[in-house]
């Protein structure tokens, strides 16, 4: 079965982020397949690549970006929800004249049709959210 | 893309106080432009979303509200909202925003979006999506 998954909550706060990579690990090694994630709210925060949670902690957006490389995921991050909350790529970076920019390995900027794209395109749409 | 599914956008949450009001109804207008069959369900705090005469001046936030009587034209027409959701929060029909659609297929005629329904009806309307994205 195809499966869409929706991560909607921020890292560390709630577990939404965490529950989804499990859930996608599971839904892999049963056969399935997960061709993309997509974040929104502040489950946006995950593709920071400027976390670093204390060393005894799970490494949330590290996680996501060695499961996306080793499974081919599309992590697909909201454009506008990743600009509300101050997380940009580098092209957006330069397009806004931000001096900087934070986007982790394995994740992409791009819009709401992309979620849109995956409920039309999956079997399932799974939410990890509150 | 030629499949055409049923989405239903389901929004619980008052329009202010967190975001997830107004990042669902983003979704819905972006999701318009992907000719799908659209349905909004509002329950719980989000039958508050719809209420008329907001004003959000001493907040300091946009009041997106009249957004909502634009999704005519986007061809999104049915609101389902939850009858036991207003009636718990002491509110009537009354208190919501007159929305409402063209209808193209009897003279452009205009037709209410906004459905009552009860809270068994709307799990009907719930069991019957392809897609559900929960707000």
């Amino acid at each position: 079965m195809k499966i869409g998954v929706v991560v909607s909550e921020g890292p560390y706060t709630h577990q939404a982020a965490d529950t989804a990579y499990h859930f996608v690990k599971a839904a892999l090694d049963g056969g399935h397949e997960v061709p993309r994630v997509f974040f929104y709210h502040d489950g946006v925060n995950v593709s920071s690549r400027l976390t670093i949670p204390p060393q005894d902690e799970r490494h949330i957006q590290n996680n996501w970006t060695n499961l996306a490389k080793e499974h081919e995921i599309d992590l697909v991050v909201c454009i506008a929800a990743a600009q509300r909350r101050g997380l940009l790529d580098e092209n957006e970076a330069n397009r806004q004249g931000k001096d900087a920019n934070n986007i982790a390995d394995g994740f992409r900027i791009s819009g709401l049709g992309q979620l849109i794209e995956m409920g039309i395109q999956t079997d399932r749409l799974v939410t990890f959210g509150d | 893309m030629s499949e055409i599914k049923k989405f239903l956008y389901v929004n619980r949450k008052a329009p202010y106080g967190t975001i997830y009001a107004l990042e669902s109804l983003e979704v819905v207008l972006i999701g318009a432009a992907f000719e799908q069959d659209v349905s909004l369900a509002f329950l719980d705090d989000g039958v508050f979303q719809l209420t008329k005469g907001q004003n959000t001046d001493g907040i300091g936030i946009k009041n997106f509200s009249p957004t909502f009587r634009a999704l005519g034209d986007f061809e999104v027409t049915k609101l389902f909202v939850e009858k036991e959701s207003l009636e718990e929060r002491g509110l009537t029909a009354d208190d919501l925003q007159e929305i409402v659609y063209e209808d193209e297929d009897d003279d452009w005629e205009e037709k209410p979006s906004i459905k009552l329904v009860s809270r068994a009806e709307m799990a009907d309307v719930m069991a019957d999506q392809d897609v559900v994205l929960s707000f």
